[in-house]
């Protein structure tokens, strides 16, 4: 019992600051889309919502949040998987930076 | 898809990448989408996470085959571009126990749903559990029967509505998990339509393993099911999947059971086993040498 309380470091990666989290691209096939709002609803980063346009059987497909800011897409996946109708999916995208 | 389409450009650029098609299109047949399931219909996710297991482990898509029954899940076999077959009402099983014993090398899928796999095809698949066979079966559990308008099926919980129990279902639902482990299956586990990624790691340890292998995922049904049940739309049944299903790995499969669709349910493996299969034992006694 005489040790020393270990010091509370606290939730989070010990290299954040050299790391940057990828970047997603997602694309939709816009006839695909019945409209069910999954990929909306379960989005990890919250960066999609429901658009104002029709597509041609009349459901609303995803877009992005017009404020990107700390939500920003990850490129992982999870629309993708969740998709009942293979509308979507996500890829990385390679950092132009790092290519130079 | 060739299909000419008028799109709001002005959308189109505000919005992502317009794309026309999508990576998993190599091992669907992209000529028959969309599909026919309703709006939110869990059988997309099941489809989904298959394709993505399979490229996964990198199988040769030429070495497996997929058997489906009859029922909304049953048309997984016109959707996948693999070696597919749909067969009649319960019968997959047999079709697909006949095709492991006569070609050993393929990777055999049974995709249906619990009316076909236990009403009409219980005693197919408890024998095909007791034997051991080399076959994979995903049961989508949506406890109804979808297609031909929302009966009640052998999965139906106690109480629940449905078009042919108006006042309420009296008869208790089968344990599908228990009634397969105890028949003697290798693998047995429960995943929802929500838990997309803990689901392709399940088919994924599946393909990989021998013997009979059964996962059984709850899909929401909107139309069918959940509109005579209150259980909203398919976003607020995969919600209550997704805060009610309790993650209870190598539980004991009697207590698994599916009471009520509106409490707390176990999900997870619940069962992993290594076991001589029907081939291997075949192929053991086959081979003795017979005394004269």
């Amino acid at each position: 019992m005489g040790k020393k309380p270990m010091k509370f470091i606290g939730r989070g990666l010990v290299d954040k600051g050299d790391k940057k989290s990828a970047v997603g691209k997602i694309y939709l096939i816009i006839e695909r889309c019945k409209g069910c709002n999954l990929c909306i609803e379960f989005c990890p980063k919250d960066v999609l919502k429901e658009s104002s346009v029709f597509n041609k059987k009349g459901y609303h497909p995803p877009e992005l949040i017009e404020v990107p800011g700390e939500k920003m897409c990850v490129g992982c996946g999870y629309c993708s998987l969740i998709c009942p109708e293979f509308a979507i999916y996500t890829e990385i995208e390679e950092d132009e930076k790092e290519a130079e | 898809m060739s299909m000419e389409f008028d799109v709001d450009y002005e959308y189109q650029d505000r919005c992502m990448y317009m794309a026309e098609s999508h990576p998993s299109d190599e091992m669907l047949r992209d000529d028959r989408i969309p599909h026919i399931w309703c709006t939110g219909c869990g059988c997309g996710e099941i489809i989904s996470t298959y394709i993505e297991a399979v490229k996964e482990l990198d199988i040769n898509p030429d070495k497996v085959a997929i058997v489906s029954g009859i029922g909304c899940i049953g048309r997984a076999a016109g959707y996948l571009k693999f070696d597919s077959f749909h067969t009649t009402h319960g019968r997959a099983i047999p079709f697909a126990t006949g095709l492991k014993v006569a070609r050993p090398e393929l990777d055999v899928s049974v995709i249906s749903g619990d009316g076909d796999l236990f009403a009409i095809g219980g005693n197919h698949i408890i024998h095909a559990a007791r034997r051991n066979m080399d076959i994979l079966v995903i049961c989508s559990n949506n406890y109804t029967y979808g297609m031909t308008g929302g009966q009640f099926s052998p999965a139906t919980p106690i109480d629940s509505f449905t078009t042919t129990t108006p006042y309420g279902n009296c008869e208790r639902p089968f344990n599908l998990c228990d009634l397969l482990a105890s028949a003697g299956a290798a693998y047995v586990a429960r995943w929802t339509s929500i838990h997309v990624r803990r689901l392709q790691k399940s088919i994924k340890e599946a393909l990989t393993k021998k013997g009979f292998r059964f996962i059984e995922v709850l899909t929401p049904c909107p139309t069918g099911f959940g509109r005579r049940n209150k259980m909203g739309t398919a976003i607020d049944t995969s919600k209550f999947y997704q805060d009610h299903g309790k993650i209870d790995h190598g539980a004991d499969t009697r207590d698994v059971r599916l009471e009520d669709p509106l409490s707390d349910f176990s999900i997870g493996t619940f069962v992993d086993l290594d076991k001589e299969t029907y081939l291997e034992a075949k192929e053991r006694i086959f081979s003795r040498e017979v005394k004269k």
